[in-house]
């Protein structure tokens, strides 16, 4: 092991180990998630050539084989639980898309929810056992957020009893489902349902597009793959054209809606189990986007404890980058973001699992809340852990711009998640409907609960800037409960604002929707407050539960900065709120230096309790041994570029061009 | 539901949405054309040469996003060639105008691009007669040279470079050595594949002293079969996060004996008998990396926001989501203000920085003439400005381009769209020539000793002078209205940079203290590092409010032009109100006037913004994008560059080879 990174672990004040298992949820899971990693870690199966040297078409190839072979092993193995699953697909994967994803994760369970029984028993098994792969279908090219815009048609033809599905213009054309392009055989399609001459909204088709056995396209139907994106190489994301296609009416998902064969349309009953599915994949979100995070931190955090460059003090050997303060001013702050939405996403599954155990005895009334405020927060975390890994990425110089650094990857894998599953703006100004409503409500003298419970103590008072001025100053920067109080004050000081802001421009202008939209940044920057609020406090919650003295220093540390650089980057908002001095900015600005130089001695090992194992990192950079310079070497002569010692770009150009000139 | 000229997939009239949007701007997008290149006539030479290029199908870059890395290298080299035998024949010569816009027009896209530093470095180094040998030789391209300088253990620190010369007085001859792996040659451009010849730095010895860093040239590969030469080992360095179609390479030497005329001796040489020479002042050196450091930024780095502004503002209009009134159609996206929040701001970036343009070069050219009469006095300031405006450039293209990414939602993440490979270059910018925080640093340094020879009544340089100038108090603006006035925020932003430069005087209090003074740099350097952004920030407004004044004879542009300043300087108040009102120079209700003229910019410039991009006037071919197109034909585009992708016109074997027998292996298991 390289002699820096041994002295790094050898010092630090705390067992890192211990912190995994708080990430994992206690010792045994830590245990068993090892166990699930070893089974792929050790099967020959799974080991391929590293994927950067591998054209799109032969990675897609690649993961397709890997899909279909961990389908089998799964069931192999008899792992049914879904973390095991998860734990698995993560490590046979490493961290990237797959084809089959949206089979496993759309495909067979919006046939569980929304199939009827007789719909189950003709496709469940099929699609069990792969013989039908589906996709999902939903996004068009010209609609993504807006979905009552979607253009697709399926009208019924009482005569045949069939669907008639199609795409009516180019922007009809289903556009990015994963799958679609080359994999499936079967999609469920979202279309505007037409039915005696009306139309009664979006509903949900099972469709066959590809011939089984041939896996040609059925005559009909025009199916293809939309090209290279930024990352997702090895997803076939595709595109779904269908001109005068036609189904049997059974082929509708009819669980809740109906079409009688006379064509006579049956109203759904409401179907509130949609909001618990948003929130489960938003906690998803919340947690990939710490771990992405985290593994960015885990690389340039190793790196730049073996990096050495320049001096410090002249005459003195160079010093390792991390001991500069603008390295650790780049990084610290990022790694404790990693660690605070580790426990943000921990809650909201813990969440989402408490009340969907609420749902089958009929409580629902938590629901519309966490639907529209994790909203938010899949929007906060997934915009912040998208910028941090960027900054990570930097932070390696030159060198992290190779993809053997790994971070290019992460980055391009993990960055449209701040579009898919709701665009971040949308979800963030969701959020502050929510914010708003609840904030109506206290206005007119009801108290609301939960999260936004903060909002009780304006009652109906305005919160000048100068009355918080004129309190006495009760913040105390070194207490994260206190400093959670300084966040609540600035959620409601901006929830406040944008309401008055609404309020305003209807009072000049008519239209709600108007007003809504000349006040969203004013919105936008309530929703973000209010997520920054959650944040602190769970974070600040988590550390009552840290039960070794040693851990529970260090993580107070790293909440501690958390909340102080946030504090720091947004001075602006506190001071203008009165919610801090002049003089206690620039004492945050201070405090978060110090406890800069505070985590130094324990970065390594902060970064080492994530616990990644080196071929989940995929980064040469951020091995656990640090033997990063020969392994460059290694790695780059097998670039695509060096299979021949002389390119053939030399014969083809370079020598007739040096003949003429 | 659509719209209807995409019904009709052979037309190619403009989308109705887009072409609205032009028939009303408020002013001549030629005349502002005109303006941003500088005079009608280089609009005209710009566009000759983008007819040129684009006639020519040697040239296209049409399938670049389906294309692997070896592709990629291989038509870089071609239309490299292919750009040398047109010159050849147009008679456009390596120093005419044409070549930058050559450039413009190729995005870059080009091979060789070191090859032109290979040459400047002999040009600055070598002797006449050094010059004399090898220059005609490169200009032929019978030799393409490259410089290798970073190594992989050293960048930023040119110091610790750990390549050796050693010098033989037996032979007369240079060994040259890459004593372990950190030591090899680790990303020049063109050296992985291309380069035939090198200029390597490397640590001279002589008699077992070190005489530190010096560059020797080398041949690194065979010119008759082009294979490397013995002792030498070169390759490519592997995939990065863009620029495929560069052979970013590694070079190991071993054992390698060049001639003793081969070190490049202009300012020192190596006598016969080991004796070592130094003469003269290498200072007119800088000269040569401030002058790369400047051409990247109007060259490369601008010139990708302004087509990434492009593109995120043209389907801005074209895409309708959701609605604004229920009973009106979905909207176009650029309509809500969350959209104009993101593109607007950049849109006026764009504009501040390309109009720095003509400040830092007349610096530059005042400081060149000096330096030519080895007077050196404004290197210091022309090296600190150069950083920090390269730095605070990359910074905010790189975030800007991203931003315009996301700002186009699913279809900006697909390659199609070009967002992604303009990023991914830009993200490069922050490090190439220059790692940004190591540059932020070298102007903090020029700002605290101008900030001492305030303090000690000396000459302050000109880009600094307001340092000197008597703090004025408070912010005088009583309402939002005067936020609208250049005097009001240009000194906001000179009251916040003063203050911040002023706040490092922390420094010297920690070493009054007993800190040694490396340790006290070292904690301070977070603060220098802000107090450096807002000096180049404070330059940056200053220079668009200057460019606004000087553009008197063209009331109309004018006046959108003062929009774009108003909007630049009030975004970066509204970003950073923690800098503005701390120490109370900005009161909490000055803030909401701010926000409050903010937000109503948004909207008036909104009215412009298709004109606004129509006017950086890149051809379609250049942008190379289905969502930014001058027509607007945004979704038959995608439709139809997706059909071409490889993964739709190869037989993917995926199927047969994996899916078919598992999944018949999974059915009997199952």
């Amino acid at each position: 092991m390289n002699r820096d990174l041994r002295r790094e672990r050898d010092s630090a004040s705390f067992n890192a180990e211990l912190l995994t298992h708080i990430l994992d949820g206690g010792a045994e899971r830590t245990r068993r998630r090892k166990e699930i990693e070893a089974l792929v870690l050790n099967d020959p199966d799974f080991q391929h050539e590293d994927l950067n040297f591998l054209s799109r078409s032969q990675r897609y190839e690649e993961a397709i084989r890997k899909s279909a072979l961990m389908v089998v092993k799964l069931r192999n193995y008899g792992i049914a639980d879904p973390d095991e699953i998860y734990w698995f697909k993560r490590c046979v994967h490493r961290g990237r898309p797959e084809p089959l994803d949206l089979h496993l994760g759309m495909f067979l369970p919006t046939l569980l929810t929304q199939a009827t029984l007789e719909q189950q028993d003709r496709f469940f098994m099929p699609a069990w056992n792969l013989e039908i792969i589906g996709t999902y279908a939903q996004t068009e090219m010209g609609h993504g957020t807006h979905l009552r815009g979607l253009e697709t048609t399926a009208t019924y033809d009482p005569a045949t009893q069939e669907f008639i599905l199609n795409s009516p213009t180019v922007t009809s054309i289903k556009w990015w489902p994963g799958g679609l392009g080359k994999t499936s055989n079967h999609a469920i399609v979202l279309a505007q349902l037409y039915t005696q001459g009306q139309c009664k909204g979006l509903h949900a088709f099972i469709v066959p597009i590809r011939q089984l056995g041939t896996h040609e396209p059925l005559p009909g139907i025009t199916v293809g793959d939309i090209g290279p994106k930024f990352g997702y190489d090895e997803m076939d994301n595709g595109y779904l054209k269908m001109d005068n296609f036609r189904i049997p009416r059974e082929n509708m998902l009819m669980k809740y809606a109906k079409i009688e064969p006379d064509g006579t349309y049956v109203k759904p009953v409401s179907d509130k189990l949609t909001y618990g599915t948003m929130v489960f994949i938003r906690s998803i979100i919340v947690g990939d986007s710490a771990r992405s995070l985290s593994r960015a931190c885990t690389i340039a955090i190793r790196y730049s404890s073996v990096r050495h460059q320049s001096e410090l003090k002249p005459g003195d050997p160079e010093p390792q980058i991390l001991d500069y303060q603008t390295q650790q001013y780049k990084l610290f702050p990022l790694l404790a973001t990693a660690y605070a939405f580790h426990f943000v996403g921990a809650y909201m599954k813990m969440t989402y699992h408490r009340i969907t155990g609420d749902i089958n005895e009929g409580d629902l009334s938590e629901l519309p809340e966490l639907h529209a405020l994790t909203a938010g927060l899949k929007a906060f975390t997934s915009w912040t852990a998208n910028a941090g890994i960027e900054e990570c990425r930097m932070a390696c110089g030159g060198h992290g711009y190779s993809r053997c650094s790994g971070l290019p990857d992460i980055y391009v894998t993990f960055t449209p998640s701040c579009t898919y599953e709701g665009e971040n703006t949308v979800m963030m100004l969701q959020t502050a409907r929510f914010l708003i409503k609840s904030y109506t409500q206290v206005s007119s003298g009801q108290l609301v609960s939960g999260m936004v419970s903060y909002l009780n103590d304006l009652s109906g008072q305005h919160i000048q800037p100068q009355q918080v001025a004129a309190r006495p100053t009760t913040v105390h920067i070194n207490d994260p409960a206190s400093l959670v109080e300084a966040y609540k004050l600035r959620a409601s000081r901006f929830v406040e604002v944008a309401a008055k802001n609404l309020q305003a421009e209807l009072n000049r202008r008519k239209s709600q929707e108007d007003a809504w939209n000349r006040t969203s940044v004013d919105l936008v920057r309530a929703s973000e407050a209010h997520c920054h609020y959650v944040v602190v406090k769970l974070f600040t919650t988590q550390l009552s539960e840290i039960n070794d003295a040693a851990v529970h220093a260090v993580m107070n540390n790293l909440c501690l900065l958390y909340a102080l650089y946030g504090i720091s980057k947004h001075a602006g908002d506190f001071l203008q709120a009165g919610i801090l001095t002049d003089a206690q900015v620039t004492q945050v600005y201070q405090r978060v230096k110090e406890l800069l130089a505070a985590i130094r001695p324990n970065a390594v090992a902060l970064v080492d309790a994530f616990d990644f194992h080196d071929n989940h990192l995929a980064s040469v950079l951020g091995r656990y041994d640090g033997n990063i310079y020969e392994n460059m070497f290694e790695w780059a002569k097998k670039s695509p570029l060096n299979k021949t010692e002389v390119h053939e770009a030399f014969h083809k150009h370079l020598k007739p061009m040096q003949a003429k000139l | 539901k659509g719209s209807p000229v995409q019904k009709s997939s052979g037309s190619r009239d403009v989308n109705p949405d887009l072409e609205a949007e032009r028939q009303t701007a408020s002013f001549s997008v030629e005349s502002l054309t005109a303006i941003l290149d500088g005079g009608a006539d280089n609009t005209r030479t710009r566009r000759a040469v983008e007819a040129v290029i684009h006639s020519e199908p040697g040239f296209s870059r049409e399938n670049q996003y389906f294309q692997s890395q070896n592709e990629r290298y291989e038509a870089a080299v071609r239309r490299s060639v292919y750009l040398k035998e047109k010159m050849h024949q147009m008679g456009w010569t390596e120093d005419g105008p044409e070549i930058k816009y050559c450039y413009r027009t190729l995005g870059g896209d080009l091979a060789f691009n070191v090859h032109r530093v290979f040459k400047d470095s002999i040009l600055a180094l070598g002797t006449d007669e050094q010059i004399a040998k090898w220059i005609p030789l490169a200009d032929k391209y019978h030799i393409i040279g490259t410089y290798a300088q970073t190594e992989l253990g050293h960048g930023t620190f040119l110091r610790g470079l750990e390549t050796t010369a050693i010098f033989d007085i037996s032979t007369q001859e240079f060994t040259l050595n890459t004593p372990k792996i950190s030591a090899m040659k680790w990303w020049p451009g063109d050296l992985g594949k291309s380069a035939t010849h090198a200029v390597v730095f490397a640590q001279l010895y002589i008699k077992g002293k070190c005489y530190g860093l010096h560059a020797f040239i080398l041949q690194i590969r065979s010119l008759r079969d082009h294979s490397p030469a013995p002792g030498v080992i070169v390759g490519d360095i592997g995939p990065k996060m863009n620029f495929e179609h560069i052979d970013n390479g590694y070079l190991m030497l071993q054992n390698i004996n060049i001639p003793r005329e081969n070190m490049l001796r202009r300012f020192s040489q190596v006598l016969p008998d080991g004796t070592y020479v130094k003469r003269g002042s290498d200072k007119i050196n800088y000269l040569t990396m401030i002058v790369t450091r400047v051409h990247i930024l109007w060259t490369e780095v601008i010139p990708m926001l302004l087509k990434a502004c492009t593109i995120a503002t043209r389907y801005s209009v074209v895409r309708r989501q959701s609605k604004l009134n229920p009973s009106d159609p979905e909207a176009k996206i650029l309509d809500y203000q969350t959209q104009q929040q993101k593109l607007l701001p950049l849109l006026a970036t764009a504009y501040a920085f390309h109009f720095m343009n003509a400040y830092v070069n007349e610096f530059y050219n005042k400081g060149y003439t000096e330096i030519k009469q080895e007077n050196f006095d404004s290197l210091p300031e022309l090296h600190a400005l150069t950083a920090g405006i390269k730095a605070i450039i990359t910074e905010y293209c790189t975030a800007g381009a991203e931003v315009c990414l996301r700002a186009c939602g699913g279809h900006g993440y697909s390659a199609l769209s070009g967002l992604p490979s303009l990023y991914t270059k830009l993200a490069a910018s922050c490090t190439y020539e220059g790692e940004n925080t190591v540059l932020f640093l070298q102007t903090a340094r020029f700002l605290v000793k101008c900030l001492a020879a305030v303090h000690s009544g000396q000459p302050i340089p000109p880009s600094a002078a307001y340092l000197s100038s008597v703090d004025s108090g408070k912010c005088q603006a009583r309402t939002k209205m005067d936020f609208l006035k250049p005097d009001i925020y240009a000194e906001a932003y000179r009251h916040r940079a003063t203050r911040s430069v002023k706040s490092t005087t922390k420094l010297q209090a920690l070493v009054q203290s007993g800190a040694e003074q490396h340790e006290a740099w070292n904690q301070c350097t977070v603060q220098l590092v802000q107090a450096a952004k807002a000096h180049c920030h404070y330059i940056v407004v200053k220079n668009f409010i200057d460019t606004v004044e000087k553009l008197r004879n063209e009331a109309e542009i004018q006046k959108i032009v003062k929009h774009l300043c108003d909007l630049f300087a009030l975004h970066g108040i509204f970003s950073n109100t923690g800098d503005f009102l701390h120490a109370g120079y900005t009161s909490g209700d000055q803030m909401d006037m701010v926000t409050a003229s903010y937000l109503d910019l948004l909207a008036v410039i909104r009215n412009d913004a298709v004109p606004l991009v129509d006017a950086f006037d890149f051809t379609d071919e250049s942008l190379n994008s289905a969502l930014g197109s001058y027509d607007g034909h945004v979704y038959q585009r995608l439709y139809e560059w997706a059909q071409k992708s490889p993964t739709n016109k190869q037989v993917s074997q995926a199927y047969a080879r994996y899916l078919k027998p598992l999944f018949q292996s999974a059915v009997s298991k199952l």
